[in-house]
């Protein structure tokens, strides 16, 4: 078990660095550079600001020798100025933003896991009957619609319609409603449709079939045999899940204006903020990869069947 | 096919002998059911994936024919009439340059249908042929590609989309290639899975021991056996790729203006949903419709294609 921890987190580095060296090329490769003016069509600075703009940020130096500065700095936790918001570190603005992100993204999971193994569960015992068809029809209407089309509906149906919550803002736990529901009806679906078929594949079962057969009520055959085995390979699924709302959403925290560090994923972009778009595309893959491995861990745990 | 024992099994007929029984049942089985129209049977029968199938090809033709269907054309704007709200003119109201927003939904429609089938014909002329030679080389070349691949599955995609995106510049051309280029992994993997498997079965290794080289083994054994998966796979990525371009004209960085597509739409006008709420509700209603009817359709051919489960 140890062994296989400390393996994988070896692991680790070669692909964060493999991801680092990936965006960086592709970064790089991108036509346009940070010394232009951020206004469309402004005049550009002079060549004797842009030479010195370039030292100050170090974009003067050899690709390699600013790949191989970025990895040591980054190893002691700096990740550089931003090149957007000039008077702030990349670090500063994560450590304010990230919070943010990873609380939505907590309670989207959180809401996503108990409606879409409720879903999931009903739709499994009531196969092929109209309960499954409707828990399997609002399952793919969260899977499939894109979320800023799901906030739209969300916005106008409880601000405008029923005025019930606010628009947007991120102040009372009020505001907080919209942007968890909106946000977890993707993973909500994805966890009820996986839950379904993995709970019609142990229903299937010849060890149910002896549980019916030796006189258990349906109830305790579903909740104790069923389910807890059906649940097992539903746990794989929360890693990706919980990378990908933990580290906020472009759509739904601008639409709902949350404060937090989804915006970056699509503002550093266009903004050519070299440090930023470095920062958030390693917090994303490292994130992702620990909660893999939480997983796997895990997964060690709830299922004896599994050595490492 | 399968022999099916008739009802009095009494005697086993001698070899050339004439045998009773054997025209009766022989013409029976001829009329063999193929794993095609076994399928399209099981298809037909599934009420959603119909309603999906149909929606589909609706979508299609609106697209086809948008210009003839069009009231007015996408980019005749009417100063008179900004922002006007659904009358009898304009059935769905006009946006904030007097353009009617039915007519720009109808071409809109060409936008997403062309991303989703352009945009996967790439993907599997990509994915495809890496996943066929990674699963039947092995070896050296199989662990690169997997683990390339690994790196590509850690990337956040819209993230990977929009590096990309703005390295080319927006436009319709371009979101092709983004796509096709970040979305090959998947499929990739699939048919290297499917490879691993279908080349240690026994008509492959007697394809190879015919003296079959790699191209036709490939091609005439492998490639056909490992169809269902592909296909279901295409039909996901479908919706996926419209979802990406709508994600994109969202953000700005997709369609340029002035063609119309519905995630610019519904972009453009989402500040202003308390005041003009009908700019961006039926778009919406339109990327919706569309990514709901794909996603029944794929579920539908993959139970299909697959009864194992259902």
């Amino acid at each position: 078990m140890v062994r296989y921890t400390v393996y994988r987190l070896l692991w680790l580095v070669p692909t964060v660095v493999a991801m680092a060296l990936v965006t960086f090329v592709v970064m790089h490769a991108t036509p346009g550079s940070p010394l232009d003016p951020i206004a469309e069509g402004a005049n550009p600075l002079s060549p004797e600001a842009q030479k010195n703009l370039a030292a100050a940020y170090g974009l003067d130096k050899p690709l390699w020798e600013q790949f191989g500065i970025f990895i040591v700095k980054a190893l002691h936790g700096d990740f550089g100025q931003s090149f957007v918001y000039k008077t702030r570190t990349v670090g500063e603005i994560l450590v304010e933003t990230f919070p943010i992100s990873l609380f939505l993204g907590s309670m989207a999971l959180a809401i996503a896991v108990t409606g879409g193994i409720a879903l999931g569960v009903l739709a499994a015992v009531y196969q092929n009957r109209s309960w499954d068809y409707l828990c399997v029809s609002m399952a793919t209407l969260g899977v499939s619609v894109p979320n800023f089309v799901l906030a739209v509906f969300l916005i106008v149906l409880f601000s405008f319609v029923i005025p019930l919550f606010p628009t947007g803002g991120w102040g009372s736990p009020q505001d907080w409603v919209l942007p968890a529901v909106t946000l977890a009806l993707g993973p909500l679906g994805i966890i009820a449709r996986f839950t379904r078929s993995s709970m019609v594949e142990v229903i299937r079962s010849d060890y149910i079939r002896t549980a019916r057969a030796k006189g258990l009520a349906e109830q305790p055959v579903i909740l104790k045999h069923v389910f807890k085995n059906a649940l097992i390979p539903v746990v794989t699924l929360l890693g990706p899940l919980f990378a990908a709302v933990g580290t906020g959403s472009f759509f739904v925290e601008s639409i709902f204006r949350v404060p937090g560090m989804g915006r970056f994923f699509v503002l550093s972009m266009t903004g050519r903020d070299y440090p930023m778009i470095m920062a958030v595309v390693l917090i994303y893959g490292v994130f992702l990869a620990l909660m893999n491995l939480l997983v796997d861990l895990t997964y060690g745990f709830i299922d004896p069947r599994i050595r490492y | 096919m399968a022999l099916s024992t008739p009802a009095s099994d009494t005697s086993v007929p001698a070899p050339g002998g004439p045998v009773p029984g054997a025209l009766t049942w022989a013409r029976g089985e001829s009329q063999g059911s193929s794993l095609w129209r076994d399928a399209w049977r099981r298809l037909v029968r599934n009420k959603l994936a119909v309603v999906g199938g149909l929606t589909v090809i609706v979508l299609c033709l609106v697209a086809i024919f948008a210009d003839f269907l069009a009231p007015y054309p996408y980019t005749k704007a009417n100063f008179g009439a900004i922002y006007e709200f659904p009358s009898r003119t304009y059935l769905l109201g006009t946006d904030q340059l007097g353009r009617d927003v039915l007519s720009r939904l109808i071409y809109g429609a060409r936008v997403s249908m062309l991303v989703g089938l352009g945009a996967q014909v790439i993907v599997v002329l990509i994915g495809v042929p890496i996943g066929l030679v990674s699963g039947y080389l092995g070896g050296r070349v199989d662990l690169f590609l997997t683990r390339f691949v690994d790196v590509m599955y850690a990337f956040p995609q819209l993230l990977f989309v929009i590096l990309v995106m703005s390295m080319l510049g927006a436009g319709l051309m371009n979101i092709f290639i983004a796509i096709g280029f970040t979305g090959w992994v998947g499929i990739a993997r699939q048919t290297r899975a499917q490879v691993l498997s279908i080349k240690e079965t026994e008509f492959v290794e007697g394809a190879r021991a015919l003296g079959a080289g790699f191209f036709r083994q490939v091609t005439r054994h492998i490639l056909p056996s490992a169809l269902t998966p592909i296909v279901v796979s295409v039909t996901f990525g479908i919706p996926q790729a419209i979802f990406t371009e709508a994600a994109l004209s969202f953000i700005g960085v997709g369609i340029n203006p002035p063609t119309p597509s519905w995630g610019q739409m519904v972009g453009e006008n989402q500040q202003f949903l308390r005041s003009y709420w009908y700019l961006c509700v039926f778009p919406s209603i339109a990327i919706a419709i569309t990514m709901l009817s794909f996603t029944f359709f794929g579920d539908g051919l993959r139970d299909a294609l697959d009864p194992k489960m259902k």
